[in-house]
Parts: C-alpha cells; sequence; structure tokens
C-alpha cells in the first residue's frame, strides 16, 4: 500500500513537473507566434499542431540516446532518474500546450491586438496582457498537457527504466504488474489512473464550458 | 483545485526527499527479466539494503538489452543468463569477472489440450521437432534475450533455420518479455519456452501446463558481472563489486535459495558449485 501510494506520488509528482516546465516555455510561446510576425512562424504553428501526436516511444528513444553515458548529454548522469522523465514527458506536453495556448491568443489579439497597440504597448508588452485574457483557456491547456504526461508510458519507461520506489510510475507499473500475469492488479492500478485522467478531462471541460462563457460576457 | 495542487506538489515534494539520500549510495543494476518478474530482487535486495546501505535500483530487460545497455555505460553491474552472449561481452573487453549466482531451468509450457503430444517428454528438441510437424501455435519471445537465445539455440539443434521461423504461421514472434510471451501463449494456447522461476511465479496461466522439462540442455544460468574499469571508469565499481561479493557470499546465496512461490524454490543457490 505505501508502495502504491508512492508510485502515485511519483506519477503525479513527474508529471506535474513536467506540466510546469512545459508551460513556462510554452505561455510565451504560444502568445508569442499569436503577436509577432517573422519568417517561419506558420511553420513553428504547424509543427506545434503535427506535434500533438509526438510518438512518446520515439521521444523515449531520442532522449535515451542523448542521455546515457555514451550519448552527447551523458556527463549530466539523468538517464534512469525522475529528472529524465520530467524531460520527456515536458517535451511532449510542449506542442500541444504551445498549439492551445497559440490558438487562443490568436483570437484574443485578433479581437484586442489594436487597442492595446493603441494604448502604447509594445507587442513584447502585449503578450502578458493576452495571457491575462486568455487565462481560463490557459488552465486548460496546461491540464491538457498535464494528462498527455501523465498517462504516458512508452517514453517514461525507456528513460526512467521503471525502478521501483524511484521511477516507477502508475502506467510503468501497470506494464510490470500485466507481465508478471497480475491482471487484476493490473486492472486496479488502470481503473485509479483513468479515474485521474477522467477528473482532469472533466476539469478541463467545466473550464473550457466557463472560458467560452466569459469570452462571450466580454464581447 | 488549488488545495488538491498543493497536496499533491507536497506529495511530489515527499516521494523526492525521500529517494534523494539512497541516491548518494545506490547502483544500477541493469538485470534478465526473470529475477524481476519472478520477485527474487524484490525478495533478496532489501536484505542486501539493510546490510550495505547501497540500495541497488533494478532496470529488468532482455539479457541481451542488458548487455547492451552496460555497454553504453548506462549500467554498473550486470545479472544476467546467456553464456555465449556474456562471454563475447567479456572478450570485448567491457567485463571483467563473471561469477554464477544460482541456477534453474527452462520448461516447454502449452495447453493441456496439447495438440502437439509432447507432455511429459524430457526431449526438448524432439518436442520442437512435433511442435513443428504439427503446426501447433508457438510463442517466441523474440527479444535478444537469454530465453530467446536459448529458444534459437534448441530450434537450430532441431534443424531448424531460427531466421526464417517468423514467417511460420504457427510461430508468433512476440518481441517482449517472459510475461508478455506467458500471457500470449495462455490467450493463444500456445506453447512457449520460459525459464522456471517466472512460470512459477506468474498469475495468468489460464490452460497452460508444463509440457517438458529435465533435459540437461534446458539449464539456465545466472551469471553476476561486473564492469572492467578501463572501459567503464565511470561507472560505481566500488559498490558494484560489494553487491556483487553479497550476492555469492553465503548470506546472499542464503537469501537465493530461501526464495519459494507456493512451497517451490525457484533459484537454485549455486556460487560454489556452477552448473
Amino acid at each position: 500500500m505505501s508502495d502504491f501510494l508512492g508510485i502515485v506520488g511519483i506519477s503525479i509528482g513527474v508529471s506535474l513537473a513536467a506540466s510546469a516546465i512545459a508551460a513556462a516555455i510554452s505561455l510565451p510561446l504560444g502568445s508569442a507566434l499569436a503577436v509577432f510576425s517573422f519568417p517561419g512562424r506558420r511553420l513553428l504553428v504547424v509543427l506545434a499542431n503535427a506535434f500533438f501526436g509526438l510518438p512518446p516511444v520515439v521521444v523515449g528513444l531520442i532522449l535515451y540516446l542523448a542521455l546515457s553515458r555514451s550519448g552527447p548529454l551523458g556527463f549530466l548522469e539523468l538517464l534512469f532518474t525522475p529528472a529524465a522523465m520530467v524531460i520527456a514527458q515536458a517535451i511532449l506536453a510542449i506542442p500541444i500546450m504551445t498549439a492551445l495556448v497559440h490558438r487562443a491568443s490568436e483570437r484574443a489579439w485578433g479581437r484586442y491586438g489594436d487597442e492595446l497597440i493603441c494604448d502604447g504597448a509594445s507587442r513584447a508588452q502585449a503578450i502578458p496582457q493576452i495571457l491575462l485574457i486568455i487565462r481560463a483557456d490557459l488552465l486548460t491547456a496546461i491540464l491538457a498537457g498535464f494528462g498527455r504526461t501523465v498517462s504516458e508510458v512508452g517514453a517514461v519507461i525507456l528513460v526512467g527504466g521503471n525502478i521501483r520506489g524511484l521511477t516507477r510510475t502508475m502506467t510503468t507499473v501497470i506494464a510490470l504488474q500485466t507481465s508478471q500475469g497480475e491482471l487484476s492488479l493490473a486492472l486496479a492500478l488502470g481503473t485509479v489512473l483513468i479515474g485521474i485522467s477522467i477528473s482532469i478531462s472533466a476539469t478541463v471541460f467545466a473550464l473550457a464550458g466557463s472560458a467560452r462563457t466569459a469570452g462571450s460576457d466580454e464581447a | 483545485m488549488i488545495k488538491i495542487r498543493i497536496a499533491l506538489a507536497l506529495a511530489a515534494t515527499l516521494a523526492a526527499t525521500q529517494s534523494a539520500p539512497a541516491a548518494a549510495q545506490s547502483v544500477v543494476l541493469a538485470s534478465t527479466t526473470s529475477v524481476e518478474a519472478s520477485g527474487l530482487l524484490t525478495k533478496i535486495l532489501p536484505e542486501f539494503t539493510a546490510k550495505s546501505g547501497i540500495t541497488v535500483h533494478v532496470v529488468a530487460q532482455g539479457t541481451g538489452k542488458a548487455l547492451d545497455t552496460a555497454r553504453r555505460g548506462d549500467a554498473d553491474i550486470l545479472l544476467v543468463h546467456d553464456p555465449e552472449a556474456e562471454q563475447q561481452f567479456i572478450d570485448q573487453g567491457h567485463g571483467r569477472t563473471r561469477r554464477q549466482i544460482a541456477w534453474n531451468d527452462f520448461i516447454i509450457v502449452g495447453a493441456s489440450t496439447d495438440p502437439a503430444h509432447v507432455r511429459g517428454g524430457h526431449d526438448s528438441v524432439a518436442a520442437l521437432k512435433a511442435i513443428a510437424a504439427a503446426r501447433a501455435p508457438f510463442v517466441s519471445r523474440g527479444d535478444n534475450s537469454g530465453t530467446h537465445a536459448t529458444e534459437l539455440r534448441l530450434w537450430k539443434i532441431a534443424g531448424k533455420i531460427p531466421d526464417t521461423l517468423y514467417k511460420e504461421k504457427w510461430y508468433r514472434d512476440i518481441g517482449g518479455g517472459m510475461g508478455q510471451a506467458l500471457n500470449a501463449a495462455s490467450a493463444l494456447d500456445a506453447y512457449t519456452l520460459t525459464d522456471r522461476g517466472t512460470w512459477l511465479s506468474f498469475n495468468n496461466k489460464g490452460s497452460l501446463v508444463v509440457a517438458v522439462e529435465g533435459d540437461p540442455r534446458l539449464i539456465n544460468r545466472y551469471d553476476v558481472i561486473e564492469l572492467d574499469p578501463q572501459k567503464h571508469a565511470g561507472a560505481k565499481l566500488g559498490l558494484a563489486k560489494i553487491f556483487a561479493d553479497w550476492l555469492v557470499s553465503p548470506q546472499g546465496q542464503q537469501a537465493i535459495g530461501a526464495y519459494q512461490v507456493n512451497g517451490e524454490r525457484l533459484f537454485n543457490p549455486s556460487a560454489d558449485a556452477p552448473r
């Protein structure tokens, strides 16, 4: 049981950390993609949307090779640690968050951009304003990213190694229990994971609903 | 919502601080899946950690992958079971010492309906020939593991070319661990080669029963391999040696021999008298 709580803790801790890092990058990036126009912007937007479905196992493999002691980032000694899992999950979450933030920012920029510029703000200064206007969408984006990270197994099992008490997460322990023929235990753990996923989706859905209402009020 | 987040953040911090002190005194063990899936390591590692203060982080992979992980420098010590691949690893200069810690045996399991009529036999090669002749479903690990290597050697003795077997409809190369192979065999009513340890502790046998056992060719040896300091200066070789020494010590051997599932011993300690 203490094992179980530890595993849930590691899962959620790693995914929260990954979501926080991804948000720190994606919020300004997604908004900047809407506010600034520069060569290659469209390509970045297309890439962010395309990488919604970035295959976790490929991200895991590339990161594994990079973090391996014989790889270019081996000196960091991060392979088979929670930090490696955080990096992998952040990479998976960044395109999702960036694309969602970009979409909301584009709408807000179209509606309020001229006003903000007229008030004397530079485009860079407008970004925090835009993020403030779309704050409900930001939560949606962050939770969508978190949902992606917490439910993923392909990348974390490669770079984390499913080490008991260190890098064993809910998804990797389900894979392990299944491999031991403990199907009912695996299913019970799966139910908990689905419960968490549903709670997150429900929260995202509710927030999206209230964001739409708020948006129409302001218009 | 905010309260939940704070609680989660606290839980994460707690988890992080719990594992932090262990990180100072720890080794990464790349092992075959059977010693993990059978529950052996979960049973004996706490004894070692209590005595030495060293935490062993187990990355359970097939033997081929485990050797490869060590080759890249991503493990500090190895626990594997493929003598030929191990010798190659040592010849390449990656491994320094290899010591046998335990043995058990491989068995062929299959559905109780026994379509190839091999049940009760003691000749693994004859059994494989019969399975191929009957075109009875057979699940192969297909993952370059020690068990997979053994299976392919047996097929070769049986006169089959391992590289062409996957083209046969009755031969299912699943590319997975021992447990996955047993799950597949259980679902497909197929035969498969398994180590006895994983089999005894496996909990989803379905209609699978032991079909062939007791062939001298089916001996399964587990070796601990320490890495070569010249090629793997970055590995924690000192701590790894303490662990390897413990595995072959009377205390470690006793812990291995004491591990039982349903009253059956899974691994026979053999440091003093290697098989």
